[in-house]
């Protein structure tokens, strides 16, 4: 961030290591970054992502201490893990609830970038590193849900994979490269252990060029004004450790919850039953958090349009700051684009509901699940490829205040002085 | 050739020595050209080798996901296909996958037979969809077929379907009593694997 270091070593120890390897100052410095005084809780779900990463890994290098990679011994083993283990069942209760968790925050993060524009101009990279830990996030997730090999863990691994094989001409071969045989077998469930377990390293390492970027362009804050003035901000540290600390902890509160009370809840009951390739599920679901994908996926008869459907859904995320055309950041100020979000947000439930339902059957009124997804799909594409462009450039945004202090004084009682018009940035 | 100007940095510090000991006498001029040249062989050299080195061990990196030789080696079995009563599936796990022998009833067969081609999404005659016994004729009582869902990989129900033959309980795939795709996202007709009858009642599968 701009600006000189202001850490001073307060003892001799301090300073003898400052010359040498100015590692103190380094955090120091990042601590202190001038962010926006005006961040709502809504800006709190990086902080919370960080402890979810981290409760990710912890628990995770525990299981693989007690967890053994072989169709023979893989659903036994983590049966073992939650009866025999000691605390077993709570680091096992703890990943597998973490995941949830690990989601539900990246959502509320994301659906936050999407509100406040925090994707535009000029934090197109940082924006762009998140979609890439997003994506990472998912193959993380689709890898360890197999490892239980329990049935939805086998037969979800046998149609992700199965995706590979709709490509053109080499998908068979890609397809059993993948798999390491024919089909979901020992092979599979050794190297998707072996990937589950390098991935969240590579989440850390985006994570930390995330970081990287957001302290190179600041934070976007609710108004979508940069900050101009010394008044705007305020240092990172304590003031919005001591918030993001109050956010972690009612998270943590709702993580507790299901940990202790409802810990198989948001899994599969299907997943209690041992991988069997003779027999497949009579309804096949992913995890909560894949259901607006599986839904997309399931929209079109076609099987290679359905993926790269499923795909674009994704890959549309990354051109965003270049799809939305509207000068203004914040939806605040957006009084037609804010609905169309709200709209969307919408849609993606509608997805996540008919994910979950059988496509045949009835929504309501004689809708079926298939046709809902339909109109659910459209809309999500619609909202990035034909609402935002056209909007940005049709929609008459409402007035800004000049500032981030000015945004403040506005909302006391204090006298209003003249309206700013904040300059296009 | 020139070192790639982005270097010159790197190499600014010895030219300065190397020109200063050229000046006193130290070295002859001609000897810096000299150098510049072995600078370029060794820069070549180096990368040649690196890269030949890279290419050779990213090969084996991207084949050793690849099919091992033990699991080349389940790739056959025999299957009594007599032991199978008219009217039934027999499923047998084959490549990790189940491979369905039916025994197909009259119904069922005259169904298959009278399908007009032009309405299947992937044309095949239901003689196309089987193999001929030792004495050279088909029977077409036995349908052996991949009971993997073309789609995305699901076991199909048997008896089952708007076409009287398998239904995909995943994304909805009807399949007819030839096992070929009439309805659903499947695009292609279930497998019929490589097989032979090696008795009369027999097959080797694979």
């Amino acid at each position: 961030m701009s600006g000189h270091s202001t850490y001073e070593p307060k003892w001799a120890a301090a300073r003898w290591m400052d010359q040498r390897l100015p590692i103190v100052r380094m955090g120091a410095d990042f601590m202190t970054m001038p962010t926006p005084r005006n961040l709502n809780y809504w800006w709190t779900f990086g902080g919370i992502l960080m402890l979810c990463l981290i409760v990710q890994i912890a628990s995770g290098v525990i299981l693989g201490m007690h967890y053994v990679a072989h169709v023979d011994y893989a659903f036994d083993s983590v049966q073992r893990i939650r009866r025999d283990v000691p605390y077993g069942w709570l680091m096992q209760s703890t990943h597998a609830v973490g995941a949830s968790m690990f989601f539900l925050a990246v959502y509320m993060h994301i659906f936050r970038a999407l509100y406040y524009g925090s994707y535009k101009a000029p934090r197109e990279v940082l924006w762009i590193l998140g979609c890439l830990i997003y994506l990472v996030m998912m193959a993380t997730a689709f890898l360890g849900y197999t490892l239980p090999w329990g049935q939805m863990s086998f037969w979800g691994a046998t149609v992700i994979t199965g995706f590979f094989g709709a490509v053109p001409v080499v998908g068979e071969s890609l397809q059993q490269w993948l798999l390491g045989g024919y089909a979901v077998d020992n092979a599979t469930l050794n190297r998707f252990y072996s990937l589950h377990y390098l991935l969240p390293f590579v989440i850390a390492a985006l994570s930390g060029l995330h970081i990287w970027a957001l302290h190179v362009t600041g934070s976007n804050n609710p108004i979508g004004v940069s900050d101009k003035v010394k008044t705007d901000t305020l240092p990172f540290h304590p003031y919005f450790t001591v918030k993001d600390m109050l956010a972690v902890t009612v998270f943590l509160m709702i993580f507790a919850f299901f940990l202790f009370y409802l810990p198989d809840a948001l899994g599969h009951a299907d997943n209690l039953i041992k991988a069997d390739p003779l027999k497949t599920p009579p309804h096949i679901v992913p995890e909560w958090y894949f259901l607006p994908f599986y839904a997309i996926l399931r929209a079109v008869p076609d099987k290679l349009a359905g993926i790269l459907l499923m795909v674009g859904a994704i890959a549309v995320l990354f051109v965003l700051p270049w799809l939305d055309t509207s000068r203004v950041r914040s939806m605040r100020f957006r009084p037609i684009a804010r609905w169309f979000f709200f709209i969307f947000i919408f849609m993606c439930f509608i997805l996540g509901w008919c994910g979950a339902e059988t496509p045949d059957d009835n929504a309501f009124l004689g809708l079926s699940f298939y046709r809902l997804s339909q109109i659910a799909t459209i809309y999500y594409f619609g909202y990035f490829l034909v609402i935002l462009p056209i909007l940005g450039l049709v929609e008459n945004p409402e007035e800004r205040p000049a500032s981030i202090t000015q945004s403040i004084l506005d909302h006391g009682d204090k006298p209003k002085p003249e309206a700013v018009q904040a300059p296009a940035e | 050739m020139r070192a790639p100007s982005g270097d010159c940095h790197a190499y600014l510090g010895t030219n300065k020595k190397v020109a200063t000991m050229a000046e006193t006498g130290l070295i002859h001029h001609d000897d810096i050209v000299a150098d510049d040249s072995k600078r370029d062989f060794i820069f070549l050299a180096a990368g040649a080798a690196g890269a030949i080195g890279a290419a050779s061990i990213v090969w084996p990196m991207i084949a050793q996901m690849g099919k091992a030789a033990d699991t080349l080696a389940l790739g056959s079995i025999e299957i009594d296909v007599s032991k199978v009563a008219e009217g039934q599936q027999l499923k047998v796990l084959w490549r990790g996958a189940p491979v369905f022998v039916r025994h197909r009833t009259a119904t069922e067969i005259a169904e298959a037979e009278s399908v007009d081609l032009a309405v299947l999404p992937d044309p095949a005659t239901d003689d196309s969809r089987l193999v001929a016994g030792p004495d050279g004729a088909l029977k077409p009582q036995y349908l052996v077929q991949v009971g993997v869902c073309t789609h995305f990989g699901c076991v199909p129900v048997g008896e089952a379907g708007d076409y009287d033959g398998w239904y995909c309980p995943c994304h909805g795939s009807h399949y007819d009593t030839s096992g070929r795709i009439r309805k659903g996202p499947a695009p292609r007709n279930l497998l019929v694997p490589p097989y032979e009858y090696v008795s009369d009642t027999v097959i080797k599968v694979g």
